[in-house]
Parts: structure tokens; C-alpha cells; sequence
């Protein structure tokens, strides 16, 4: 009783100090690594045009924006971006599972789930895959510590001679359908997290999320089998 | 028709709880699932056993006061139904029935399958309703509300404040309940004098009383007794960015 009359502005709001904030950065950080996951894939498949279109489209992407921009500059700014964005994707999603975690100290014996769906479920542990993956990946095509024989500035001969070796595109295969289901689940939820939503929209995003998911697994798998089909070498 | 029930039962918000097994053998398809429990809890005192305690109080379906996990499921398995509307014809004879408390840290068991929800009372308070004092009510065209503003403003205030929405989210989120208040008022033109501020207190209630964080299972919508859509959760959080940010 004797609330004094509600509603006065509140504290200062703070996007990293309310769950739903949380959520929101959580949201607009993944929308940044969900564009680099379709730019990167755009320019992989640049990989079927044979080695010196893939090679120069590798060397582009150090000389974009010259004369204005150093080399490797703009390169610089996209992969502070991305990391920027990913630690931001990683903290929120760490912040909000822990107050998930704490919000049901003591479980069901039985709760049996109607709606979500597999992806929703595997949204945690999934990212924790991805970010392995991502880190493996990094010491395979850029660092070049874990290729079997890497050549700086061939591209291309890196990709094949890694995919070659079948555990290679096994881990990657897994891992891209692991991308595909975060994808899947974190494209049509973004919408939702940030209120991007008119009643016509509830229609469409979880095919179109599922459509974009399928399309960028299947674009990425392509790589790898086209190696190990042996039509790029 | 027989049935065999596993209730939780807690003698006290800090004793230890755990599954009691009971055998109802006289139940008929007519009985509301109350009503099997009212018919065990006269078995009960008979046999000088304490009563399994659970909140009632319509028995229409249009209070909230009643609630309890059902074979996992909140409300049990029938669709857009209260536990006091749900009845046994919904049930094989023979049937197990497992039957559990909301269980969230922010409704901490009082005993058996009773939960306190005060903590959506205090959600509320926070602002979860227009200051001003209006007297009677007004003539109804003197402010002018569109058909479909009305229509979902309804539907969002259909919330009876149940909490089964937290007890079927994975991550006991109280964002649907959250999601239905600010909507019902942020419809309506009523409502939009104290809109971003009301949005902002109601959020940092929610947040203070340990509820978990939506990952947009979607669970709590299949559970919802009266169907509220996770779309208002959507409108919960454009609310919230937008009175963050302007």
C-alpha cells in the first residue's frame, strides 16, 4: 500500500543492466556476425571460379579501399567489428543464461516442452561449439598453424589441401549444421527480441529464418564436398 | 475411473519436499481436476493424513488463483485450459498423473503445490496500471480507441496472472505476464501518458524479482491458459528499446 503514485522516471535505464537489454545487444551483436556468416559465404564460394579469382578475391580483401585506405586497413576495422561484436554476443548470452540458470533453482521431476524447437534448445551449447570451431578455423586458413600445408596468400591451396583430409570436413560439416541451427533460431528470435515485429511477420520469419539457415549450411557444405568430390584440387 | 496420483508435497517453504504416491479409485470423467483433489483430500482427513494444500478460488477458469504442473505441463495437457477447468475425461483410466508446483525462484513454494506470486503483484505496483484518478467511468466516445488497438489490448488483457507462463519456460521468464501488462495499457490512449516510464519500472521489477530471460521458446504462449501470443512480448521489448533510447 501507499505506493507512492507509480510510474516516475526510473532509474537510468541501461540496456546492459536489464535482461531485456541484455537480450537486445545480444540480438544486434548476433545480426553483425549473422552478415559476416552470409559476406563470408558469398566470398568463399568465390572458390568454384578456380584459384586466381578466389586468390585475388582473398588479395581484395587487404586492398579494398585504396587509394584511400592503407593496406589491410578496412580489414583491420571489419575484424575489430566482428570481434567487438562477438565478445559482446558472448558476454550477454554467458549474463543471461546465468540468470536463467538462477531463476529455477530446483527442476521439474517432469516439464514437457509443446513449442520450442531443437535449435531453440541447443542455442547454448551450440555456441559453444561454434566459437571451438571458430577458433579452430583461425588456426587452419589464417594463422595456418593446424593446415597440413599452408602457403601465405594462396587461398585457395590452403582450402584444399585442409578439406582433403576428411576428419577436416567431417569437423567442418558438423559445425556449419551447428551455424545453421543458431542461424535458424537466432535470425527469426532477433526479430523478436527487437520488437521488429508486425502481426504479418510472425507468418513469414520462421520459414524465411529456416530458408536463409538451409541456404547457408548448404553453401558452406558445398566447399568441402566439392574437395573431397575431388572437382576443386 | 481409477487413478494414480504423484503429488509434490511440502510440509513448509523450507522443508523438504518430495513425490507421495495416492490412489484414487473413485474419480469420474465428470470431476474437474480440483475436484480429485478435493475428493482425496476428504480421503485424506478420513485417514487423519494432512491435505495436500493448492490455490483455488473461481473454479471458471478466470481468476489465476489455481495452478499446478500436470504431467508436465502447466494447467495439464489440455490446451488454453485452467487446472479448475480441466477434467478427468481428459485422462485414461488407470492413468499415472505426476503433479508438481510452479517451481521458479521467484515463486517460492509456500507448501504442497501452493507457490507465492507476489512477486507479480509487485510487478504491478511498480506501475503496472494509470495514475490518474478518473472517477466514474467516462462516456465511452469521448476518447475515440480504433477497432483493432481495442481488440488487442483485449486479448492481452486476458492475462489472469496465473504464472504459467514462468512455470513452463525453460528458463522461468516472466516476460509473457510482463509482455501482457504493458501491452494491455500501451494500446490504448489511456495509457500512453506514463507508457515509457511504465514500461522501464515494470522491466526493473521483473529483473529485481529473479526472473530468468526470454530466449523465445516459445513455451510459455503453448501454455497459457488464455492463449496470450508472444507477439506482445515482441511489443514488451520494442517498448522497452524504444523508452530506452527516446
Amino acid at each position: 500500500m501507499a505506493q507512492p503514485l507509480a510510474v516516475q522516471p526510473s532509474a537510468t535505464p541501461s540496456l546492459a543492466r536489464s535482461l531485456i537489454g541484455m537480450k537486445a545487444i545480444m540480438a544486434t551483436s548476433g545480426v553483425i556476425l549473422f552478415l559476416f556468416v552470409v559476406g563470408h559465404l558469398l566470398g568463399n564460394l568465390k572458390v568454384f571460379q578456380g584459384p586466381e579469382h578466389f586468390n585475388a578475391y582473398a588479395e581484395g580483401l587487404r586492398t579494398v579501399g585504396a587509394p584511400f585506405l592503407g593496406r589491410g586497413q578496412l580489414l583491420w576495422v571489419v575484424r575489430v567489428v566482428l570481434l567487438f561484436a562477438l565478445g559482446a554476443h558472448i558476454w550477454a548470452a554467458i549474463a543471461v543464461t546465468r540468470a536463467s540458470w538462477r531463476a529455477r533453482p530446483i527442476g521439474y521431476q517432469r516439464l514437457e516442452s509443446t513449442h520450442t524447437t531443437y535449435a531453440a534448445r541447443t542455442m547454448r551449447w551450440g555456441g559453444v561449439i561454434i566459437l571451438l570451431y571458430v577458433i579452430y578455423h583461425l588456426l587452419d586458413f589464417t594463422f595456418g598453424r593446424v593446415n597440413p600445408s599452408f602457403i601465405p596468400g594462396d587461398a585457395y591451396h590452403n582450402v584444399v589441401a585442409s578439406f582433403r583430409l576428411w576428419p577436416v570436413s567431417a569437423f567442418y560439416g558438423v559445425a556449419m549444421v551447428v551455424v545453421g541451427l543458431h542461424v535458424y533460431h537466432g535470425v527469426w528470435s532477433a526479430l523478436q527480441t527487437l520488437g521488429l515485429h508486425r502481426a504479418p511477420t510472425e507468418r513469414w520469419r520462421r520459414g524465411a529464418a529456416g530458408v536463409i539457415a538451409a541456404a547457408i549450411v548448404a553453401g558452406y557444405v558445398a566447399i568441402p564436398a566439392a574437395v573431397l568430390a575431388g572437382w576443386l584440387r | 475411473m481409477k487413478l494414480t496420483l504423484h503429488v509434490w508435497r511440502q510440509a513448509g517453504p523450507s522443508a523438504r519436499g518430495r513425490f507421495v504416491r495416492y490412489d484414487v479409485p473413485d474419480g469420474s470423467p465428470d470431476m474437474s481436476f480440483l475436484e480429485l483433489l478435493d475428493v482425496l483430500n476428504q480421503q485424506l482427513i478420513a485417514r487423519k493424513e494432512e491435505p495436500i494444500a493448492f490455490d483455488h478460488d473461481c473454479r471458471e477458469g478466470i481468476c489465476g488463483a489455481c495452478g499446478m504442473v500436470i504431467n508436465g505441463r502447466p494447467h495439464g495437457p489440455q490446451r488454453a485450459t485452467t487446472a479448475c477447468q480441466l477434467h478427468l475425461r481428459h485422462f485414461a483410466d488407470g492413468a499415472e498423473i505426476w503433479i508438481e508446483p510452479w517451481r521458479a525462484r521467484a515463486f517460492p513454494i509456500v507448501k504442497d503445490l501452493v507457490v507465492d506470486r507476489a512477486a507479480f503483484d509487485r510487478i504491478v505496483q511498480a506501475g503496472g496500471f494509470i495514475t490518474a484518478r478518473t472517477g466514474s467511468a467516462p462516456e465511452a466516445n469521448s476518447i475515440l480507441v480504433p477497432k483493432p488497438a481495442a481488440d488487442l489490448a483485449m486479448d492481452a488483457a486476458a492475462c489472469i496472472g496465473c504464472g504459467a507462463c514462468v512455470a513452463a519456460c525453460p528458463n522461468a521468464s516472466a516476460m509473457l505476464f510482463v509482455a501482457a501488462k504493458v501491452s494491455h495499457l500501451g494500446l490504448l490512449p489511456q495509457g500512453q501518458p506514463e507508457r515509457d516510464a511504465r514500461v522501464m519500472q515494470l522491466v526493473a521489477q521483473m529483473d529485481a524479482e529473479g526472473f530468468g530471460a526470454c530466449s523465445n521458446h516459445g513455451e510459455c504462449m503453448a501454455a497459457c491458459p488464455k492463449e496470450i501470443s508472444i507477439d506482445f512480448i515482441a511489443r514488451l521489448n520494442r517498448d522497452y528499446i524504444r523508452g530506452t533510447f527516446l
